[in-house]
């Protein structure tokens, strides 16, 4: 009986494992329940990549054709899923190419950890082959980063990178790895962090500010929301439509909140912003109470500061404290989740029906309807409209799919007539607009979301700029549907040209290859549309296809999207052509 | 908005790559950092870092905000002029042979409430402590006699209200 005792006792104090460093990196990810990974490998990573070989049956890597691929794959992957994305690279100009991707998901809030290779800690400063400091240069992209220089360190750094960049508002990790750290050995013991000392991620609610927004919006006689991604971030979308229900309140969203409401939601009145719709951006210096709900105020949604909203009284829901007061000054500020900030104040919510205030909104809305929307889906000219392409897409898709759409004009039409029917609907480079950043972060969204439909819209500068992942399409068979709206033209620029600078088409005109006999060299099927009577037929196919399939649509060459609100100007003074 | 003198308190853990990051937010919104001070606090483990800025108090309360959220800054805080007790020090060091002849010069250091620190055949060096304006005077004065070296440091600082980021520690320990 004592020795079986004796027996227990021993075996429940497991000593720890000895390993080395690289494989506590893999077997850390195996404990933050990460099975999923995109990266390229390279010299100072490659003991990692070692155990990537012996761990394939657990951990998948895809291997892109290029590091922006990989953490724009991560960041397609994490705003679907809601989960951490994983990047790894390695030292030198593995490093600085993840940089844009780093920076994007900094801006726009996405949970990704950025796993580089560094020279050897003894090489350090010596500038080293492929030695470049990653750390200093990716501090202010980051929400955190490291050097690890001990095998020691893995376990607990890397727990600490996966919680700072899930909690609170997310944001991209960076840990930079020696290889000596890599090749060192640990007593490996995971533990999950909980907790750090100097962080408060979730600042706590003040129920007296919810009080006092839940009084102003009682009193409101023009209420009227913009919600932004941290409703989508916090998983607030019901608490959301609460709200919007219960208090008859007009909502708009970001380019970012966009899919957290459904399209067809008789109180969603659309999109806010440069490129956003007619009614939201005219009624915005038109409502006695703005309520902003995790957004941030960006300059392409405000327009004019001097001239923004002056006659609301302004309620910010947020869950960081630097965004209040930042772009526009606040009468009422409730930090906090805003999924628990909207549950406390939807039961203080009385309906507040207001028909001529809604009334007002269906007026522009319907202006909007005839000056722009209307013509731009049935159009009386040859060419093709990149409207009616996305009308198309809505057509077959029934609002259904997953929406990853390109920087530019591809981009604005394909937020302002896409439909969603689901939230995390739309996977775009809101903050940075970052070019090239869709195909790439439509196979990280397919893979993070793989029973969903998954279409990537594109112009065709941006295409070019990461077509190589291509190849990282043909080798994982990942079905995702491409979509390149093609004007020879790097459309935006060229529509701000034609608009501010008397059409001096400065270096926009684009001569480009024949890209169906280019895709079709990867071994993915594709189709060239330039005729209104195919292209029904042809994205119908598209989205029926099991395999990834890719779609060029040749559209009118100068097309503009409208309205627009110009740079720094009033809100307010939106154009509709 | 007017701009004035804010001193930037800023608790700290302390670790490497954490000055980077802040002096960053200054650089990002283009504002010069006149002085900065890194050392130990009345928190075991704990950094204070104290930074001299010319901006108003709109950008101040901005800059805050950016600094706390960097994971490894504790709190930060910031305080005018008046809300402070600082000083800064300063080394001069002057030719040996100008202490013992020039009488003239033991009054300036007297009278400013300098002291000497060390004295070589070669040079002599003052520590003066005070206000940056004290410490500019005195320079004026030893300048005629010829300065070999001067530095002076950044300012140090207590607030004369109580900061109780000990027990603010202690709660997010908790």
């Amino acid at each position: 009986m004592e020795i079986l005792a004796k027996a227990k006792k021993t075996t429940k104090k497991e000593k720890p494992l000895k390993i080395k460093g690289a494989e506590a990196v893999v077997k850390s990810l195996l404990a933050e329940g990460i099975d999923l990974i995109y990266g390229y490998p390279g010299g100072a990573i490659m003991p990692v990549y070692d155990e990537f070989y012996k761990y394939q049956d657990r951990l998948h890597h895809v291997l892109t054709r290029h590091e922006q691929g990989a953490i724009h794959a991560a960041q397609g992957y994490a705003r679907v899923s809601g989960k951490v994305g994983v990047a790894i690279a390695t030292s030198g100009p593995g490093a600085t190419n993840l940089m844009t991707g780093i920076a994007d998901a900094q801006i726009d809030s996405t949970p990704v950890v950025c796993i580089t290779g560094q020279v050897g800690s003894n090489l350090l400063g010596s500038d080293a082959f492929q030695e470049t400091d990653i750390v200093s240069m990716s501090t202010t992209v980051t929400k955190w980063n490291y050097q690890i220089t001990k095998a020691s360190e893995i376990p607990e750094v890397l727990a600490k990178a996966f919680y700072i960049a899930k909690s609170g508002r997310p944001g991209p990790v960076l840990i930079d790895i020696t290889k000596d750290a890599q090749f060192g050995e640990l007593d490996f013991e995971y533990k999950k962090c909980k907790k750090i000392r100097s962080y408060n991620p979730i600042p706590e609610m003040d129920i007296t500010q919810v009080l006092a927004a839940a009084e102003l919006i009682n009193k409101a006689k023009k209420p009227f929301i913009i919600f932004g991604q941290g409703v989508i971030l916090a998983n607030a979308e019901e608490e959301l439509k609460e709200l919007i229900e219960k208090a008859d309140i007009p909502a708009a969203s970001t380019l970012l909140g966009l899919s957290a409401i459904p399209t067809g939601h008789e109180f969603n009145m659309g999109m806010v912003g440069m490129h956003g719709h007619y009614a939201p951006n005219v009624l915005t210096n038109e409502c006695d109470v703005l309520i902003a709900i995790g957004m941030r105020f960006d300059d392409r949604v405000t327009g004019n500061l001097e001239t923004y909203a002056k006659q609301a009284k302004v309620i910010h829901f947020d869950i960081d404290p630097s965004e209040i007061d930042k772009n526009v000054k606040t009468n009422v500020a409730v930090l906090g989740t805003v999924k628990k900030t909207l549950a406390a104040l939807n039961p203080l919510i009385n309906s507040n029906i207001n028909k001529k205030w809604h009334q007002e909104f269906k007026d522009l809305r319907k202006i909007e309807h005839e000056v722009i929307i209307h013509p731009e889906i049935n159009p009386t000219k040859e060419k093709l409209t990149m409207g009616e392409v996305i009308n198309a897409i809505n057509k077959e898709t029934k609002g259904e799919a997953i929406i990853v759409s390109d920087v530019g004009q591809n981009q604005m039409f394909a937020s302002r007539y896409a439909n969603f029917k689901q939230s995390r609907s739309v996977v775009t480079s809101g903050g940075l607009g970052t070019m090239g950043f869709s195909l790439p972060a439509s196979v990280g969204a397919k893979l993070g979301a793989p029973s969903r439909e998954v279409v990537a819209i594109i112009g065709d500068g941006g295409f070019q700029m990461t077509i190589q992942e291509l190849g990282t399409i043909m080798q994982t068979k990942i079905p995702v549907k491409i979509v390149v709206l093609n004007n020879e033209f790097l459309g935006m620029v060229r529509q701000w040209q034609e608009m501010f600078f008397d059409k001096r088409y400065a270096s926009t005109v684009m001569t480009n290859p024949d890209f169906v006999t280019i895709v079709e060299g990867y071994g993915i099927k594709a189709k060239r549309v330039n005729k209104r009577e195919n292209l029904s037929v042809a994205v119908s196919k598209m989205i029926a296809s099991k395999d990834s399939y890719f779609l060029e649509v040749i559209v009118e060459k100068e097309g503009n999207v409208f309205p627009m609100i110009p740079t720094g100007a009033t809100v307010s003074d939106v154009r509709l052509k | 908005m007017k701009k004035q003198i804010y001193t930037i308190s800023i608790y700290t853990e302390n670790n490497l790559g954490l000055l980077n990051r802040i002096s960053s937010i200054f650089l990002k919104r283009h504002i010069n950092i006149e002085s900065l001070t890194a050392s130990s606090s009345e928190i075991e483990n704990v950094t204070r870092l104290i930074i001299v800025a010319h901006l108003t108090e709109e950008k101040v309360k901005k800059v805050i905000g950016q600094i706390e959220k960097q994971i490894e800054v504790i709190k930060a805080y910031y305080h005018t002029n008046e809300e402070s007790i600082y000083i800064q020090s300063a080394l001069f060091k002057i030719k040996s042979s100008l202490l013992f002849d020039e009488r003239h010069i033991q009054n300036i250091i007297k009278n400013s409430n300098a002291q000497i620190v060390t004295v070589s055949p070669e040079f002599f060096v003052i520590e003066k402590s005070g206000r940056k304006e004290e410490i500019e005077a005195l320079y004026d004065e030893l300048l005629p006699f010829g300065i070999m070296q001067f530095v002076r440091s950044g300012r140090i600082s207590v607030t004369k209200e109580e900061m109780k980021i000990s027990e603010l520690l202690r709660k997010q320990l908790n």
